[in-house]
């Protein structure tokens, strides 16, 4: 399910991936030096020289020097949509693993149905999986509703994890790669900012569909990308 | 983030057609690859790696007394230890149930088989005889390590060189080899898991698999008067196997042992130590 | 008999073979292998994740917690399995070089399990353990406003040396051996760990830190390869 608030970002990211100078760096590395820089994300400022503070690569282009994450924990923001799994259970919600470094919970305030107080597990269990969004991003954790549009406990189907970082070449321009899976493998397929995917069909087009989105994850830096997808989904098994 | 539940299902669906998550059949293997010679101070190692998963097995040996009721054989010690570097879910402390479980399978494995001739350490009847000490380390889990462990330490085994013994003082002058090998028999006893998930057996599972799956049936084949004898088993799990399941499984242990040792032995076969 | 030559024909400030790589260990968050000549150490990162118990988490910041550890069968006598005292202050000290660099503030009540397994010693493991970890933690994608690069520097009998092995700890002719291990950041070049073991006169010490600076220069080198893609094994 594409979202839009994530639109602008999965543009700017596609868009550049082709084009633009890309390197990359490590920690410490200086990527440019010029009085003219200025630091982006996951870069610092000394002297003249832009300097990095992560593993990734380094965009130069334009005044702002930032570095594109390549690996690292999901950092959720305010409305991504995020795939978890039920850990524990208490009297007023579900504490939910989404990855990362924190720990997330959904209160049963924040659930759109009539719940059964008594009963939470009724409604999701432990080991079951939901779709959910991010209401709230605080130190103590991250909080989480379903009170949105095809958000809920995902019944069926299989998940899947990826890199994080190759969401939005999953999800494509405006999600046209997804879409391309989707209808191509007659799937259902709903995939978390925190690089988790559910995807729903009959057992082959799951199959396809998954070979898919690792072949996506694998050549996310070739040109002509959707191409081979395409060739890949109309054509028999690699 | 653990197997979620309909994950589970999912593997049960499949096998019920067959199939796996990662397309293999049943009793299919993933590519097994086998190092030796892989840690210089100790006297053999291995490297083994059963698609993602991979275990390195180091022998270390040591002049001994023996035990009382076994005064001209030597003895052997097997250790298993999941580093923290294997996965998210191991933690730094003493060995578990399932690492203990796993060292003393793989033990029996290769103890009952006969494919170390324990007179042959023998060096004074009551009072010195060599003294075996298998460590293995599993450095990526991604299922099978019982199996992969087995291999590993027949494979150092059989790379492995005496260290030098002087006679007269009794002490072993460690990081100097001789060119001896151990008193080992040509055939390779091969050990073997199957799982079952649902009501379904298989082979070789993923981490998911194992994760998923509730019962186990281990046993070590090897080659007694030529033909194949079980030397050791074990079962693991919370649930029960079926009798037909159990001839299923001795069924399908006697194919694979064919499958198995040659690639086994192949590999094998660069003598470095 | 003095020191004139090293055991291994090596220069005084020549490095023994370096191996490095990243991505060794599939399941880890980040992972590399460092290697001097014989010495080779393994690492692998899990986190940062959520740290538990509680109570052991810091309010404001997370925490790097070190486990290093040998394989019994990497020294030629076997070492019993298990941590011992030797291990448990190579983890600290390790924890305490990495936690200078990395930004611990951004993720509170976190850990970040640095995991270091050595799987043959001669001699500079903490070292080699050292750079392993700073690269698995770079390629873990872990925030870090620089590098750190280790070394083994060696005063034997007089010479100051670089990068020493195990014969060159047991030499005990002249002045003796006298083993310092360093670790440095990249950048900066300021100290984030620093052992002595044997004895060396206050006057000469500089030398000694000349000596790790280039050293570490050397190291670092090899570390930015080895996260760039490169495999690298000098020992073929």
């Amino acid at each position: 399910m594409i979202t839009e608030e994530n639109n602008m970002e999965i543009e700017e990211n596609i868009e550049s991936d082709s084009k633009q100078e890309r390197k990359l760096v490590i920690p410490g590395e200086t990527i440019i030096s010029g009085e003219e820089y200025l630091p982006g994300d996951f870069t610092r400022k000394e002297g003249n020289d832009i300097i990095a503070n992560r593993y990734g690569l380094a965009e130069v282009s334009g005044r702002v020097i930032r570095i594109i994450p390549i690996s690292g924990v999901f950092e959720p923001r305010r409305g991504n949509t995020v795939i978890g799994r039920v850990e524990d259970i208490n009297f007023s919600g579900w504490m939910i693993d989404i990855g990362g470094p924190y720990s997330s919970f959904l209160p049963v305030s924040e659930c759109p149905r009539f719940i059964n107080r008594n009963d939470l597990a009724e409604f999701s269990g432990i080991g079951d999986v939901l779709s959910l969004k991010v209401a709230g991003v605080k130190k103590s954790g991250i909080d989480l509703t379903l009170k949105s549009r095809g958000l809920g406990v995902l019944e069926g189907g299989r998940i899947i994890k990826i890199n994080p970082h190759k969401v939005p070449r999953i999800i494509g321009k405006e999600g046209s790669m997804i879409n391309l899976i989707k209808d191509s493998t007659k799937t259902e397929i709903t995939v978390g900012q925190n690089g988790f995917i559910w995807i729903r069909g009959e057992l082959d087009g799951e199959e396809k569909a998954i070979q898919a989105i690792n072949l996506i994850v694998e050549e996310s830096t070739s040109s002509g990308l959707t191409e081979k997808i395409e060739n890949f989904l109309m054509g028999e098994r690699k | 983030m653990q197997l979620p539940n309909i994950n589970k299902k999912r593997i049960i669906t499949l096998l019920k057609e067959g199939k796996r998550l990662d397309q293999r059949k049943p009793y299919d293997i993933r590519d097994i690859t086998i190092e030796t010679g892989v840690s210089i101070n100790a006297e053999g190692t291995s490297r083994v790696k059963i698609g993602k998963s991979e275990v390195i097995v180091g022998v270390k040996m040591d002049v001994q007394t023996p035990y009382t009721d076994h005064e001209d054989e030597g003895t052997m010690v097997t250790s298993m230890e999941f580093s923290p570097v294997a996965g998210e879910r191991y933690e730094a402390g003493p060995p578990q149930m399932d690492s203990i479980e796993i060292a003393r399978v793989v033990d029996r494995g290769i103890r009952e088989s006969g494919f170390i001739d324990w007179k042959k350490l023998c060096i004074k009847s009551g009072e010195k005889v060599w003294s075996i000490l298998i460590d293995i380390y599993c450095i990526n889990d991604d299922g099978n390590i019982l199996d992969a462990s087995a291999i590993g330490a027949v494979a150092a085994l059989k790379v492995a060189k005496f260290p030098v013994y002087n006679e007269e003082t009794g002490k072993v002058k460690y990081g100097e080899f001789t060119e001896n090998s151990l008193p080992l028999t040509e055939h390779l006893p091969i050990t073997m898991s199957f799982y079952k998930i649902g009501d379904k057996l298989l082979f070789d599972p993923t981490r998911d698999e194992e994760d998923a799956s509730e019962a186990r049936i281990t046993l070590s084949v090897s080659l007694f008067k030529k033909e194949k004898a079980i030397n050791s088993m074990q079962k693991g799990g919370i649930t029960s196997i079926k009798l037909n399941e159990m001839d299923e499984i001795i069924k399908e242990s006697e194919k694979l042992y064919d499958i198995l040792l040659p690639k086994i032995e192949k590999q094998i076969k660069a003598i470095k130590k | 008999m003095s020191y004139t030559k090293r055991l291994d024909k090596r220069k005084f400030d020549e490095l023994r073979p370096i191996k490095a790589e990243v991505g060794i260990i599939p399941n880890a968050d980040g992972s590399a292998l460092f290697a001097f000549g014989k010495t080779i150490a393994i690492a692998a990162v899990y986190g940062p994740k959520p740290l538990h118990p509680q109570h052991m988490q810091e309010p404001d910041r997370g925490i790097i917690r070190c486990n290093y550890n040998m394989l019994p069968f990497s020294v030629t006598e076997r070492a019993k399995p298990g941590p011992s005292r030797r291990s448990k202050e190579i983890s600290m000290v390790t924890a305490n070089a990495l936690s200078s660099v990395v930004d611990l503030t951004r993720f509170p009540g976190t850990v970040i399990d640095v995991d270091i397994l050595i799987l043959q010693a001669n001699a500079s493991t903490r070292c080699a353990g050292i750079n392993a970890a700073a690269m698995a933690l770079a390629h873990a994608g872990v925030v870090m406003k620089e590098m750190v690069s280790s070394v083994s520097i060696g005063k034997i009998d007089d010479k100051i040396v670089a990068d020493i092995t195990k014969e060159e700890e047991d030499y005990h002719e002249g002045e003796g051996p006298t083993d310092i291990p360093f670790t440095l950041t990249s950048r900066t070049k300021e100290i984030v760990h620093l052992q002595l073991d044997g004895k060396i006169q206050t006057h000469r010490f500089a030398e000694a830190v000349e000596c790790a600076k280039n050293a570490c220069d050397k190291i670092l080198d090899y570390q930015m390869r080895a996260l760039k893609g490169e495999k690298i094994n000098e020992n073929e």
